[in-house]
């Protein structure tokens, strides 16, 4: 046994894996960083060598030779001809899947990085290839997740289930989905059906995991199979219990999945065992690695990491060469780019109504500063969010801008002309973020920060706080079916409903929901890592890594304005026949969440922490981290659907306000008391995001564009400097949502923000295109 | 609940909240310890520089026929507010309106029939080192004594015509004090952004234009002549209130007609958007 192998495991120390050839120890006995092996590296000439060469650190590789940029957009270039050509090719299936849904799915095939031959939308002029099947828009099935799930989305679609696969998958081969409902509770089931806890990834891919898709060009598969080697030297040095042995069998597949992924590459005429050599080779290999992660794994939300600045490097090598001009480089964005936005999953009906839109997260991070002060704004930066206007506005890639006060001037700018022009950007507080997260983090999903390669969380949907608590006024029984759903316990008595008294029986019941919610993940979470590991997303992982568990609230502003109109109104509970509450009489007014009201702000910050302290209580699988979001995604549709009537007024089945967001129309001061009230929310509480999404009217023209421009990066600076998190920003009129609504064709590439992403809002179901109408829209003077 | 009015927006129809408010006419309060605030409004773009609190005061002497908040010409149509109360809620604000230049605006209404309310709250304002900006037809501009004005960083004078007799067919009073408040504020170099309303039929004839034109062109100290497009938003509003509301068939002033009525003041010599 190596004897630094040995050290590891009595310090039980992360370690960094290294990249040699041999295990670990070669490269520690005391040479320099930059030895022999990779000076002859010829992929990487002309790169400022270091640490990154002996070991696989890209963040070392990107702070090294990053060339920020502190310019404005007057370099970029318009599409290519190529580009142009295979977009124009795209163009048909997009209209036809406005009209149709689900163009074709191959029902017989589960999907693997090898399953399916090459494919391509226009071969000559495609620059960047891969695609998900051997055809464009030609879905895949994934029943490792859950057969189920499979099953319904082919005939949701209009495809029959294929025999065999039904066969094997019912008969030789378990599925996540399976091994969950075995470990399940009578509880939890009666959670799930009620709906007071929805979502949850046990019957299809979690997601939320982002695989360092870089690491892929600056490596190779060679490299990065060597440094596997070196992990798996260590572990077996380590007495197998049940974890070892575990680990162990992890990266036996992880390192399966990495020749598998050369093998896919190699289909498509490519070596990717060796580093990527020029940019247009780093932008594909990349790809290629998220094409292999979405093959295999159709999960919730599949981000592509914090890839712009990253590739910048190998562009810049080649602007400086000569090899490129700024119109390849756009084209290679561009062409990436438009690869992303026809990555598409299988669903179900019920997961639709939950995820609206058909998204799938291919979450992209700009911006950023980095811990030394720098900004990590690149010309690539820039390339990246002009997708938006070579192609026109789109969902995906779920384009994130990493907001710091201290980012350039010009980059901001830039910005909040792309979000005014497209609505497709959202914001996230860099220097909120960056002291828990560093500067090489990315945003699974739509706000959840993770340490990219060496950080995944363990998704898990969320939980309905209000229906919490209805059930602690009913106790513990349902307020729709009237089924004892949760522990039974006295309901409150008495013609006004009492703060204290509702006060104390809500933090019990919300005692038992955040246990019963613990239980649940563990549950899944031991199953999806058994039946449904991804295993190359965790080979582009270090093999140490952190673990979240990612808990998520939903109706937030329910609940806070509920209590207080139940502190500072009056609030008459109706008992029906059999004593269950199921209507309020408020009498009087109360302050609302979202008016920067201390009275019910406190309220809601406060109800995120309580949370959070009982969830924290509970031991999580694999040891994980407690983490929360106030994040609803589309759900908040959903949920208000199977929610009864609550004490702040709100009825029976209307819709939650999306994430953290005031109820609609109550937060009636305008949007800078309806930012100051969500900024009141506390991070630290919230470490996997507090989603808050606004809609603005553009305004008559009395401001011209500089100055209006100059107004918006004041606002953004501000509402971060105030502990603001996340903004989804949308700068549009309620008038053309009602005509997209009536003529869908006119407005196919509509692109709206809802809750952490974005949709084409021709492709919501009415329901939430309703919804998403009805929200407040504030002038912006 | 005693600080309701904070429940509600600019928006909405307020009606005989306080209706033991005074008369507004001969309303008089030299201490100003409570005011009638009909609501407010955060994050305005519009209502002076940067990012303003736009409080719109009750009370009003004009009946202007576009008036888009009928529900402020009474006070007790507004809560009554006492000084306290409105200083706490404006300081929940002061830090952020700081970092985006921005500020306060008193608006209505007409700020100045609560002359001393409103002076109190310009007073709080700048001790919290916020610009302030006063919003007014000017119809009461000797209440604004020089005292008044030295908290007043900029005044949004609202000339709502030249010829009297369209002055007063719009706003039901005379012109002369606004163009005498106009006089008195150039004289003293106080800031100033001239508004005018913009309404087809009834202020848009090139005359009534040019007149307004032709007075504030020599004023140094006004800043911007600023073209406020007629809308419809506060028709609702007439019906509710069981107003005779005379503008319902009025159209939206069309882009020709506010480029030329802009190309009038520029020519004229203004600064104007």
């Amino acid at each position: 046994m190596p004897s630094e192998a040995i050290a590891a495991q009595r310090s039980g120390k992360t370690r960094k894996q290294h990249v040699g050839e041999q295990p670990a120890s070669r490269h520690r006995a005391g040479a320099s960083p930059a030895s022999d092996a990779s000076a002859s590296v010829h992929e990487w000439t002309g790169f400022v060598p270091g640490r990154w060469q002996n070991t696989v650190d890209v963040r070392d590789f990107i702070q090294r030779n990053v060339t920020p940029y502190d310019g404005d957009e007057e370099f970029l270039s318009g599409p290519s001809e190529r580009t142009k050509a295979v977009w124009a090719k795209l163009q048909p299936y997009f209209q036809e899947e406005i009209r149709k849904g689900v163009l074709d799915v191959d029902a017989k095939i589960p999907s693997s990085m090898t399953s399916h031959a090459p494919g391509y939308i226009d071969r000559d002029n495609e620059v960047i290839v891969g695609l998900q099947t051997d055809a464009p828009f030609r879905r895949a099935i994934m029943p490792y997740g859950g057969l189920r799930m499979v099953e319904a989305g082919l005939k949701a679609a209009g495809f029959e289930p294929d025999p065999i696969v039904h066969e094997t998958f019912t008969k030789y081969r378990k599925t996540h989905n399976d091994g969950v409902f075995d470990a399940y509770t009578p509880e939890i089931m009666a959670c799930r059906r009620s709906h007071i806890i929805t979502g949850l990834p046990d019957s299809y891919g979690r997601g939320r995991i982002i695989g360092d898709y870089r690491r892929v060009a600056l490596y190779g598969t060679d490299k990065l199979l060597a440094a596997k080697r070196g992990e798996r030297a260590l572990l077996d040095a380590k007495w197998p219990t049940d974890d070892v042995i575990r680990e162990r069998e992890e990266l036996a597949e992880q390192m399966r999945a990495l020749a598998d992924l050369a093998e896919m590459a190699k289909n498509y005429g490519f070596n990717i065992t060796r580093p990527a050599a020029d940019a247009r080779e780093a932008v594909q290999w990349t790809y290629f690695g998220y094409l292999g992660a979405i093959k295999e794994a159709n999960g919730a939300a599949m981000s592509i990491g914090r890839i712009s600045s990253f590739l910048d490097i190998y562009i810049e090598r080649d602007l400086r060469s000569g090899a490129l001009d700024e119109a390849g480089a756009q084209e290679l964005i561009d062409q990436l780019v438009q690869k992303l936005r026809i990555v598409r999953f299988l669903r179900t009906p019920d997961y639709d109504a939950l995820f609206s839109g058909d998204p799938y997260w291919a979450t992209e991070c700009v911006g950023g500063m980095d811990l030394n002060g720098r900004p990590l704004v690149t010309r690539t930066s820039f390339r990246m969010l002009h997708t938006l206007t070579n192609l026109g506005p789109a969902p995906e890639p779920n384009m994130t801008v990493l907001w710091s006060k201290q980012l350039p001037d010009g980059f901001k700018r830039y910005c909040i002309k792309v979000s005014a022009e497209t609505s497709s950007i959202q914001y996230e507080n860099d220097d909120l973020m960056r002291p828990y997260w560093g500067d090489d983090y990315g945003i699974a999903c739509c706000v959840s920060a993770m340490r990219i390669g060496n950080q995944m969380q363990f998704f898990g949907a969320r939980v309905n706080l209000a229906k919490c608590l209805l059930y602690a006024i009913n106790g513990g029984r349902d307020e729709v079916s009237g089924e004892q759903v949760g522990p039974a316990a006295s309901p409150v008595s008495g013609d006004v409903l009492d703060y204290d008294n509702v006060m104390a029986k809500f933090d019990t019941m919300m005692e038992w929901l955040a246990r019963t919610y613990v239980h649940a993940m563990n549950c899944i979470h031991y199953m999806h890592d058994k039946y449904y590991y991804e295993r190359l997303e965790m080979a582009l992982h270090d093999q140490q890594i952190l673990r979240t568990m990612a808990f998520g609230i939903a109706g937030l502003s329910v609940v806070a304005d509920s209590l207080s109109a139940i502190k500072h109104a009056k609030v008459k509970p109706i008992r029906r026949d059999d004593g269950l509450i199921v209507e309020y009489e408020i009498e009087g007014g109360y302050p609302q969440y979202g008016n920067n009201d201390d009275r019910v702000d406190t309220i809601a910050a406060d109800l995120v922490s309580s949370f959070m302290r009982k969830i924290r209580k509970h031991p999580t699988y694999r040891n994980a981290v407690h983490t929360q979001s106030v994040l609803t995604i589309t759900s908040n549709v959903v949920y208000g659907k199977h929610t009864g009537n609550t004490p702040d007024g709100r009825k029976a089945g209307e819709p939650f306000a999306p994430g953290a967001n005031p109820m609609h129309g109550r937060d009636n001061h305008g949007w800078l008391a309806s930012c100051l009230s969500v900024a009141k929310l506390p991070y630290a509480d919230a470490q996997d995001g507090i989603s808050y999404t606004v809609s603005i009217t553009p305004s008559l023209n009395r401001l011209d564009q500089g100055e209006k421009i100059k107004q918006a990066v004041k606002v953004l600076d501000t509402y971060c400097g105030q502990g603001g998190f996340h903004m989804n920003l949308n700068v549009l009129n309620r008038d053309t949502l009602i005509d997209a609504m009536e003529h869908p064709d006119k407005y196919p590439q509509l692109t709206i923000r809802v809750s952490g992403y974005a949709v084409n809002f021709v492709r919501l179901t009415r329901e939430q295109q309703m919804d998403v109408i009805s929200r407040t829209f504030h002038g912006d003077g | 609940m005693a600080d309701e009015p904070w429940a509600h927006s600019r928006y909405d129809l307020q009606q005989a909240r306080s209706p033991d408010a005074p008369e507004t006419a001969t309303f008089d309060d030299p201490r100003g310890d409570f005011g009638w605030i009909h609501s407010y409004e955060t994050g305005s773009t519009l209502d002076g520089p940067g990012i303003r609190v736009v409080v719109f005061m009750s009370g009003c002497l004009l009946r202007c026929l576009y008036c888009h908040n009928p529900d402020t010409w009474h006070l007790k149509d507004g809560t009554r507010v006492s000084f306290e109360r409105a200083k706490t809620a404006l300081a929940a604000y002061a830090a952020p309106l700081r970092a985006m230049d921005g500020g306060l605006t008193i608006s209505g209404g007409e700020p100045l029939v609560q002359t001393h309310f409103t002076k109190r709250l310009f007073a709080a304002a700048k001790a919290m080192g916020l610009h302030t900006a006063l919003d007014t037809s000017g119809f009461l501009g000797t209440r604004a004594d020089d005292e008044y004005l030295r908290q007043v960083d900029l005044v949004l004078l609202d000339i709502k015509s030249w010829d009297p007799e369209t002055y007063r067919r719009v706003v039901g009073q005379d012109i002369k004090p606004t163009l005498q408040f106009a006089e008195r504020l150039a004289a003293i170099g106080k800031p100033v952004w001239v508004r005018f309303v913009l309404v087809p039929g009834l202020t848009d004839a090139p005359a009534n234009v040019e007149g307004i034109a032709r007075f504030v062109a020599p004023m140094r100290n006004v800043e911007w002549v600023e073209v406020l497009p007629f809308h419809q938003m506060g028709a609702f509003k007439w019906k509710a209130m069981g107003l005779n509301y005379q503008l319902s068939d009025t159209p939206m002033p069309s882009p020709d007609l506010v480029a030329r009525v802009l190309g009038q003041f520029r020519e004229a010599g203004c600064r104007a958007r």
